[in-house]
């Protein structure tokens, strides 16, 4: 077999070609070790978020108003655990184990998404997590179905397929509330209130402060950016709170002639606190996660040795 | 910290949307042996019906082309036109063909 050596240049040369041209880039091929990087880290913390996602929702579980909204909100949540599994094994394509993403989370070097460190305090927080907080995730996950990543992209694709239902279930909540007593309209009220903030800081620091954006958008990583999605998400949801009585909680909000929103900004002081560890429920989270793991730990090790003796 | 890796091995999934349908690559699961691998892959590739067949297989038992050789390894098949109806000049009026 007789194959020419290309130097590093000419396949960083094809590897762009083939990203300029919309074709993806699969497994085996050639890449930049900076895009492999950015993979590893972006798909890796998408993972962990919908696995860590799960502990705000399943709180909720035994405490559902009715035997119908417990059924739903399971499946909600198994879903969520599904999308963390079809993404470990996306970002295990690029070399690394599941063991190993796992490691870092616990390590605290693999991060997730800061919105599942604030608690879920009421029913009516079922209602705002599916509504906005899925919502936003759709948001981004649409856009990244058309990531350059073969494994990364097909894995948005089925993802996508499962939250609309994600999405309506929470907006129904949210809906019947509004419908109900003055007390559940406080409620759902009061839960759009604090969610609101979280969940448009879920899209990211401002294009300007986000220093990887300008690689991703090149290789098409990611294929919009952040104050783009957010942008879209905002205009999109306003009109939904007041399709049904609720009230978003930004003083400034204006609609603009051509249907777009003007608002406030972020408190950023918050959400660095948050990224940096200092939000309502990081430290449960995470040992709460910890704890599972370990816990569950003789049962991957005697299962181990059952599929040595099946061998 | 652990640094064996327990997680059981790694089985590709392939899932067969209808009777007669091919079976197409749907992503990957862990699992320690075929019946938790057949289960996981349902769990976690089936919630709504995507399927009637279901298959997996260690992943470590697939055998790819390596992307760097496909330039030659598909080369037998360039110089065959013949094997394509269009290489055929058909005479003037011939019909179901
Ligand atoms: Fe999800
Ligand atoms: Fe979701």
């Amino acid at each position: 077999m007789e194959t020419t050596k290309k130097s590093e240049k000419e396949l960083l040369l094809e590897f762009e070609e083939k990203i300029n041209g919309e074709q993806k880039i699969e497994p085996l091929d050639w890449m930049p070790e900076e895009y492999r990087q950015h993979l590893i880290r972006q798909i890796s913390q998408h993972a962990h978020s919908e696995v860590i996602g799960m502990q705000p929702e399943g709180n909720w579980i035994t405490r559902a108003p009715s035997l119908k909204s417990k059924k739903v909100l399971l499946a909600k949540i198994q879903d969520e655990g599904g999308h963390g599994l079809y993404l470990y094994s996306a970002a295990e394509t690029l070399g690394v184990t599941r063991d190993q993403f796992i490691q870092w989370l616990h390590e605290g070097k693999s991060k997730y998404a800061s919105v599942f460190n604030y608690a879920a305090l009421t029913w009516a927080d079922m209602g705002a997590i599916g509504w906005l907080v899925d919502g936003a995730a759709i948001t981004n996950q649409v856009s990244l179905q058309r990531t350059s990543y073969g494994p990364y992209s097909r894995a948005m694709v089925r993802i996508c397929k499962e939250e609309s239902f994600h999405q309506r279930q929470g907006y129904k909540i949210m809906q019947n509330m509004m419908e109900g007593t003055k007390d559940q309209q406080e409620m759902a009220q009061d839960a759009l209130n604090r969610w609101w903030w979280p969940a448009l800081m879920m899209f990211g620091p401002h294009d300007g402060d986000s220093p990887r954006t300008n690689l991703a958008m090149k290789w098409k990583i990611k294929r919009e950016t952040n104050d783009q999605l957010r942008e879209k998400f905002i205009n999109k949801t306003i009109p939904q709170a007041e399709l049904i009585g609720l009230k978003v909680p930004d003083s400034n909000l204006e609609l603009l002639t051509d249907g777009t929103y003007k608002h406030s900004d972020i408190n950023w002081d918050e959400f660095w606190q948050v990224v940096n560890g200092n939000g309502p429920c990081n430290q449960q989270r995470l040992a709460h996660h910890i704890k599972v793991h370990n816990d569950g730990a003789w049962v991957r090790e005697s299962a181990m040795l059952t599929s040595l003796i099946e061998e | 910290m652990s640094t064996t890796d327990t997680q059981g091995e790694l089985w590709e999934v392939f899932i067969q949307s209808k009777a007669g349908q091919p079976f197409k690559h749907a992503g990957a699961i862990h699992a320690y042996d075929r019946e938790m691998a057949i289960e996981n892959a349902r769990d976690t590739y089936t919630r709504r019906g995507e399927g009637t067949g279901l298959w997996v297989v260690k992943s470590k038992h697939i055998v790819s082309v390596q992307p760097n050789e496909e330039g030659y390894f598909f080369d037998p098949a360039n110089d065959k036109v013949y094997r394509h109806p269009t290489f055929y000049d058909m005479p003037e009026g011939v019909k179901n063909m």
